[in-house]
């Protein structure tokens, strides 16, 4: 019992934080709301998609899926912000479950996400994305968004933890999330990658979870989904695998590499 | 009653290469204060990284208040406070919200932390910046809040890792007061420090350690006997030499010695700014005007020269 409560207080700080400083907040928001604006109104045009309602019915769930990746870097640079400042031992001295200041952590960078990605559906109803597939299904599909989002903050809690210097966290979390994001599905067709590159992008999942919300937001054009393989025919399932993967394995291991941790 | 022991603690570090503790035992009676005492990479933080359960010993033991450190961590974690040398709080948030996390954290309910961080703030006369957030706050107010926020459930052993390096003559000053209040209020405090004037003023038993090893252990008293204690200085004109040093010798005790070339008296001297004064009156009679006059304290490279015979060298430890 004590551990959850532990936690949120850790969550709590977070939201302090934030309360303190809302510029963090503004920008956070800002970014996404940028990236829309500009695939929306630079690539648009350019992309032929077949879609009706056009590209950005496409894009907005490729958008979403990319910003709740990069929960990942804003877990590992504020964790690693945390144990430059010699935080990370005094929460370590304190008689509080080990695993309470990263579970914390991570429960605060999701409630961040939900923020985030309302402001972001709103930017998105306003230059043109409308779900057709009723309240309840887009509702899942933002669910399934912050489960990912969480899933990946593990991740990012390990990066945070084996990094030497804050510095190079916001590097090495960039070179995970952008390949990722950008060799999938989420803003142009597959089929114009070379042949090798496809099957990473099908199996990749960010791919997987972009085709997965699509579905839920009532597409049918899965936008390059085309091999059959496995992952493009059932986004959903693969996309519960994968989660379900991540936290398997950078759960245990961050909570090990916690434990250790000494700077 | 001991109420921190450790026993032959060895901790490498990079797969053996860097030893930082090289077989380290001390103890703390009860309610005492104990300074250990080395310069930079001699050891200290990694004895108080051990001794508060953030870091498991290659091989030694160790106890904090009966509590195993390595079989109970979680007991001992309950006993002790831990105020290192960086300011170990959040600095986005202010000092009041920070020591009423850190109460929460402690279990207390929200009235109880509440009382406490205003209790805190209060005796470490940060009550007017309370709701400032810690980035405004100067060094020595951010270490002030850092030794409050260990202090949170009384801890009955305090563990402090260099509280005054970085602080200005008056932070010190200030930090010093308020580790003495605490002392006190018979708190059990290992205190680590480069400052002989540190450790000397504010504990009961020293350590000097040097590559991980106790090089020395005894009173400050004990141990500036040992190393030489204060020296007078005075620097005068060639012509007032004889008369001065039969003045400084005097007041000494001993026999002061001249350097000729700098025209300086120097000799050891056991009441301080007494015999300063002393020396400086009997001068003033004589009407020898001093050019330069001072009491030398022994420093930590006093120590070390007079303990190892090298002086204490700064070592980079690379990790």
């Amino acid at each position: 019992m004590n551990a959850i409560k532990d936690s949120l207080i850790i969550t709590k700080r977070q939201l302090l934080q934030l309360a303190r400083v809302p510029e963090v907040l503004i920008f956070s928001t800002i970014q996404p709301v940028m990236f829309v604006l500009l695939f929306r109104y630079v690539f648009g045009g350019s992309i032929e998609t077949g879609q009706p309602g056009g590209y950005v019915q496409l894009l907005m769930p490729g958008i979403f899926v990319q910003t709740v990746a990069f929960t990942l870097a804003a877990t590992a640079s504020g964790l690693a912000e945390d144990m430059k400042k010699g935080l990370i031992d005094r929460f370590r001295s304190l008689p509080i479950s080990r695993s309470a200041l990263i579970v914390g952590r991570t429960l605060g960078d999701s409630l961040l996400n939900i923020v985030v990605l309302a402001v972001m559906g709103m930017a998105g109803y306003l230059v043109g994305w409308r779900p057709t597939s009723g309240l309840l299904k887009v509702a899942l599909a933002f669910l399934f968004l912050l489960f990912f989002g969480y899933a990946l903050s593990w991740v990012g809690i390990y990066i945070g933890l084996s990094a030497r210097d804050a510095r190079v966290v916001q590097n090495v979390s960039f070179l995970v999330t952008f390949p990722l994001t950008f060799l999938s599905n989420a803003f142009a067709p597959t089929t114009g990658m070379p042949r090798p590159l496809q099957y990473v992008a099908e199996w990749n999942p960010v791919s997987t979870m972009v085709a997965a919300c699509r579905q839920l937001f009532g597409l049918e054009n899965q936008f390059g989904a085309t091999a059959g393989s496995f992952p493009s025919e059932n986004p959903l399932t693969m996309s519960f695998i994968y989660m379900g993967l991540i936290m398997v394995v950078f759960v245990p291991l961050s909570v090990k590499k916690y434990k250790n941790a000494s700077n | 009653m001991k109420t921190v022991i450790a026993e032959n603690l060895v901790k490498t570090y990079n797969k053996g290469k860097v030893k930082a503790l090289d077989g380290l035992s001390l103890d703390v009676e009860e309610g005492t204060v104990l300074s250990v005492l080395g310069p930079n990479g001699a050891g200290k933080t990694t004895t108080v990284r051990i001794l508060a359960t953030l870091l498991s010993p290659d091989s030694g033991r160790a106890s904090v208040g009966g509590i195993d450190v390595i079989a109970h961590p979680e007991k001992v974690r309950e006993v002790i406070g831990l105020s290192g040398q960086y300011a170990a709080v959040d600095e986005t948030l202010t000092g009041w919200d920070n020591l009423v996390m850190f109460g929460r954290l402690y279990h207390l309910n929200k009235n109880a932390a509440v009382k406490r961080a205003d209790e805190l703030l209060e005796q470490f006369s940060l009550t007017e910046s309370a709701k400032r957030p810690i980035k405004t706050y100067s060094g020595g107010m951010r270490r002030r809040l850092d030794l409050a926020a260990s202090l949170i459930v009384k801890p009955k052993v305090l563990f402090l890792d260099e509280p005054t390096t970085g602080l200005d003559p008056r932070g010190r000053q200030e930090m010093w007061g308020v580790i003495e209040d605490l002392v006190k209020g018979g708190v059990t405090l290992l205190l680590t420090t480069q400052y002989l004037e540190e450790a000397d003023q504010l504990a009961d038993d020293i350590i000097v350690i040097d590559h991980g090893k106790v090089i020395a252990h005894g009173t400050s008293d004990a141990l500036k006997k040992e190393v030489g204690g204060e020296r007078l200085e005075v620097v005068v004109e060639q012509s007032s030499i004889p008369k001065t040093l039969e003045i400084v010798s005097r007041v000494s005790g001993n026999q002061a010695t001249l350097d000729e070339g700098l025209r300086r008296i120097s000799a050891p001297v056991s009441t301080g700014s007494m015999a300063l004064m002393e020396v400086l009156r009997s001068m003033d009679s004589e009407g020898i005007h001093a050019l330069d006059v001072g009491l030398k304290r022994p420093s930590l490279d006093d120590v070390f020269m007079s303990l190892t015979g090298h002086a204490a060298e700064v070592e980079e430890v690379t990790k």
